[in-house]
């Protein structure tokens, strides 16, 4: 039987000719990510900010009137609703901000849904409520607060992890890389507007570990390199790691992109925003293994000599030498 | 390396059988599940609200209010004590101001044996102190609180407040709700299958502490009506009140509370017709209401439900039987409702609503229906790919994929976890995972052929060498869910349980099953050409 090769043998793609280029496009990317975070903002949801958020079906129409629901909602005097699509054209989401004092007082809040559900209900017989979160500022805070924590506890964990099995350049590149991946997912959302809610934070962290892991079998493999081939120059040895695990790269990419594109065509509306962000990240984590990851190790100096001063490296290239040495 | 004594092939292959006896619950239609459990024990996956449907409520307790019913407490024991005392102890100047209760022993004679009579009241049944007692100026007394004391009552204010709050959604009847505390001040509460849960919350939103107390008949309407009270009584809100002003003045002791009921049932006002809850004290509550109504004939007493007052009748005569009726402006509902409550007792803290999801059967039913679809079609593709890509070698990798996601949902049913939308994404990232280490070793089995070793050495050797690089990408993974774990809220936490079960599945499946798939492939037929 014929295989199916993913990269043909022998492939030598010289990568990291254009990582000066790459760079600066990822650096432009990031800023530029920054940037609307910060003149946009993200459409936190009310996991977030606090409020209250209706979720509606309009079985029988083909697309919810947003316009009117803007106006009618509006016209409640609860201040003015933040009316958006979610997945299917008949699908919105009503988010409101909890009238004063609704933290003080549940009752409020629940009056303000039991209106709005009851006024939609009223001029569209075919609504279908599919959901109501309310949430108060002080959860919310927490929320947020605790997914940011979560974040940085995670990036910063698995760093200092590859700074024990690697060296210290190898765990900067690893968090730079990591630190790239999620600012560019905060810019998609920005520049989208998609709901932030915390299911994103949750799709962010699968975003890191996928990422980490292709930083990690890119970095295995400059590892061994760098023991095997003493003499080489940096940028081919690092060529060469790229191009020896590609195919791995490709194969592996390819195969969990494909449930996640699945997901985002054919998958429930509600998680739309949080399949698309995790697609997003394997392509955006693919690259910064190859473009941020790797390079960085030659701009932080890494060499042969950075795995023979230490004893447990030493022991560790002795170790693979072994293995080697038993030519068949 | 591809060696495997008999006992191990047992032990992988008892494992292997377990995690997906374990899995098959799960994956059965409720009906068929429900008819299986009557035979064996059958865990299943819960469904998380997200994906099932139902209410999440996230309640708060107020703890200053808890310290302050406290700091009452003590100074009702206190007076009591005092009073009980031989000779009497007059006390004066009390005051609960800070957190603290002083007062003043009017004799200082009898500071030791004020003394004497405050320590029994100021140390717990274990016998260690929750309050501290400092004199000063000779005759002041001043009690603080000490020690756990304020975390112990809140602890127990907490657990009796579940247990209410239980007894009240099991009156509701046949939901099946999950009712945990969360940290210190919080408490859960997740009802399935229901996605209106107007009545749920009318029913545990409210305290439903009842009090019965003397209103205040000689206090100054006009002082009333801007909140000032007289010493001794205090000034309540009373939406209903006959003479139109919106509060009234209750004198603040000689009242009992109506905690000690042993029936509240909802009924009609002979009278009026309208919805009442009739109430019947418990022998000792019936002999206090007794004795109060016997003191007081002719005069109004209040009832209060939650620091509000809903009615305020005269005692026409004194109620020896224990039974009494409190109308006022209720619905059907609100009776009813205000029956459950007092039945199973008032909450021992007030709670409020800060978080409160409901997700309709609908969307959730939608959610897993594509979803699942959705992992099919996306699982299948994988399958396909792995085989076209690795010939043998893949479809070894396939079976160890699918071994892989039924260990992951048995091990989830075994330790009763819950399977919610973002634990999908951790189950997509394990999933990930797992492929990627078969990757890994069938690439690097394939650069061994290609630097000329032998078929045997080429597999041992691609064994060896990536698991190196599977090893550390799934201790990051680790790592980052334990992490997760520690500081994440809920959904997060969902997620982490789901990655750490999903790396240890994984690894194993991945690298150890297939490798004794391989070993035992490699020993039958000495393979002398291997297309991967």
């Amino acid at each position: 039987m014929k295989l199916l090769k993913v990269v043909p043998d022998d492939t030598n793609i010289d990568f990291l000719k254009w990582r000066n280029w790459a760079f600066g496009v990822s650096l432009l990317l990031m800023i530029a990510s920054i940037g609307l975070v910060a003149t946009k903002g993200l459409n936190f949801g009310v996991d977030f900010i606090g409020g209250q958020m209706i979720r509606a079906t309009f079985t029988q129409t083909t697309a919810a009137p947003v316009a009117e629901l803007r106006e009618t909602v509006g016209s409640l005097g609860f201040g003015d609703p933040t009316i958006q699509r979610f997945g299917a054209e008949n699908q919105v989401s009503i988010r409101m901000k909890l009238p004063a004092g609704a933290d003080k007082n549940p009752e409020i809040a629940n009056a303000m849904a039991e209106k709005i559900t009851n006024k939609l209900k009223a001029d569209h017989p075919d609504v279908r409520i599919d959901g109501v979160d309310s949430v108060s500022g002080k959860v919310s805070q927490e929320l947020f607060s605790k997914g940011v924590l979560a974040l940085l506890a995670a990036m910063a964990g698995v760093s200092i992890y590859i700074w024990f099995r690697f060296e210290w350049q190898f765990g900067v590149g690893a968090i730079w890389s990591l630190m790239h991946d999620v600012t560019l997912t905060f810019g998609l959302f920005a520049l989208t507007g998609w709901e932030f809610d915390l299911n994103i934070i949750a799709a962010l962290l699968t975003i890191i570990g996928y990422s980490l892991n292709d930083t990690v079998v890119v970095y295995d493999r400059i590892r061994e390199n760098l023991m095997k081939f003493r003499k080489m120059e940096m940028a081919s040895l690092l060529n060469l790691s790229v191009n020896e695990t590609l195919s791995r790269t490709v194969m592996t990419s390819v195969s969990i992109s494909l449930p996640l594109i699945i997901l985002v065509l054919f998958g429930p509306d509600v998680i739309f925003g949080f399949s698309a962000a995790m697609a997003f990240g394997i392509v955006v984590g693919t690259y910064s293994s190859i473009y941020q990851a790797a390079p960085i190790l030659i701009w932080l100096k890494v060499g042969s000599h950075s795995f023979v001063p230490t004893d447990d490296a030493g022991s560790k290239a002795e170790r693979i030498d072994d293995n080697f040495g038993a030519k068949p | 390396m591809l060696d495997f004594p008999r006992w191990r092939v047992w032990m992988l292959n008892t494992l292997i059988i377990l995690g997906v006896l374990f899995a098959i619950p799960s994956l059965l239609p409720v009906h068929m599940r429900d008819q299986l459990s009557k035979f064996v024990p059958a865990p299943a996956i819960n469904l998380g609200l997200d994906l099932a449907g139902g209410s999440h409520i996230l309640l708060e307790a107020d703890t200053s209010q808890l310290a302050e019913t406290r700091l009452e407490a003590l100074e009702d024991s206190l007076r009591t004590a005092m009073r009980r005392a031989e000779p009497q102890i007059t006390i004066s100047d009390v005051s609960r101001a800070d957190g603290k209760l002083s007062f003043t022993v009017t004799d200082a004679s009898k500071v030791d044996a004020a003394r004497k009579a405050l320590i029994p009241l100021t140390s717990n049944t274990l016998g260690s102190r929750d309050w501290n007692i400092a004199v000063t100026d000779g005759n002041r007394f001043i009690v603080t609180p000490e020690g756990t004391g304020n975390e112990n009552a809140l602890d127990q204010a907490m657990d009796t407040a579940k247990d209410v709050i239980d007894r009240r959604i099991n009156a509701l009847g046949t939901l099946e709700p999950t009712i945990i505390r969360q940290g210190d001040n919080r408490i859960v509460v997740q009802v399935p299958g229901l996605d209106d849960p107007a009545a749920l919350k009318a029913l545990i939103g409210k305290t439903a502490k009842l009090e019965f107390k003397l209103v205040d008949e000689m206090a100054d309407p006009d002082q009333t009506a801007k909140g000032k009270a007289r010493v001794g009584s205090q000034v309540l809100p009373y939406p209903n009140n006959p003479s139109g002003l919106p509060n009234i003045a209750v004198r603040r002791l000689g009242g009992i509370s109506g905690d000690k009921l042993v029936k509240a049932d909802p009924t009609f006002d002979s009278q009026t017709n309208e919805p009442a809850v009739t109430i019947q004290f418990d022998s000792e509550g019936g002999q206090r209401f007794a004795r109060m109504t016997q003191q007081n004939v002719n005069k109004l007493f209040a009832i209060i439900l939650d620091g509000q007052v809903i009615s305020a009748p005269q005692i026409r005569e004194p109620i020896f039987g224990g039974v009494s009726q409190i109308s006022g402006s209720f619905t059907t509902e609100s009776a009813n409702a205000l029956s459950i409550s007092l039945r199973s007792g008032a909450l021992p803290v007030d709670l409020k609503i800060v978080e409160e999801r409901s997700v309709g059967p609908d969307l959730g039913a939608d959610s897993i229906r594509r979803g699942v679809l959705a992992a099919v079609i996306g699982t299948t593709a994988i399958l396909v790919l792995m085989f076209l890509v690795y010939g043998r070698f893949g479809m070894y990798a396939n079976f160890a994929l699918v071994i892989n996601i039924a260990m992951i949902l048995g091990v989830m049913a075994l330790v009763n976890a819950t399977l919610t939308l973002p634990g999908i994404a951790g189950f997509v990232l394990t999933i990930g995972a797992a492929v990627d280490a078969n990757v890994l070793i069938n690439e690097r089995i394939r650069e061994e052929l290609k630097r000329g070793r032998r078929i045997v050495q080429a597999i041992e050797v691609g064994y060896k060498e990536a698991s190196r690089a599977i090893f550390d990408a799934n201790s990051t993974n680790v790592i980052a869910a334990v992490l997760l774990f520690i500081f994440g809220s809920g959904p997060i936490r969902g997620f982490a349980v789901v990655l750490m079960i999903g790396i240890v599945t994984s690894v194993f499946t991945a690298v150890t099953i297939t490798r004794m798939w391989v070993s035992r492939w490699v020993k039958r037929t000495r393979p002398t050409e291997l297309t991967i």
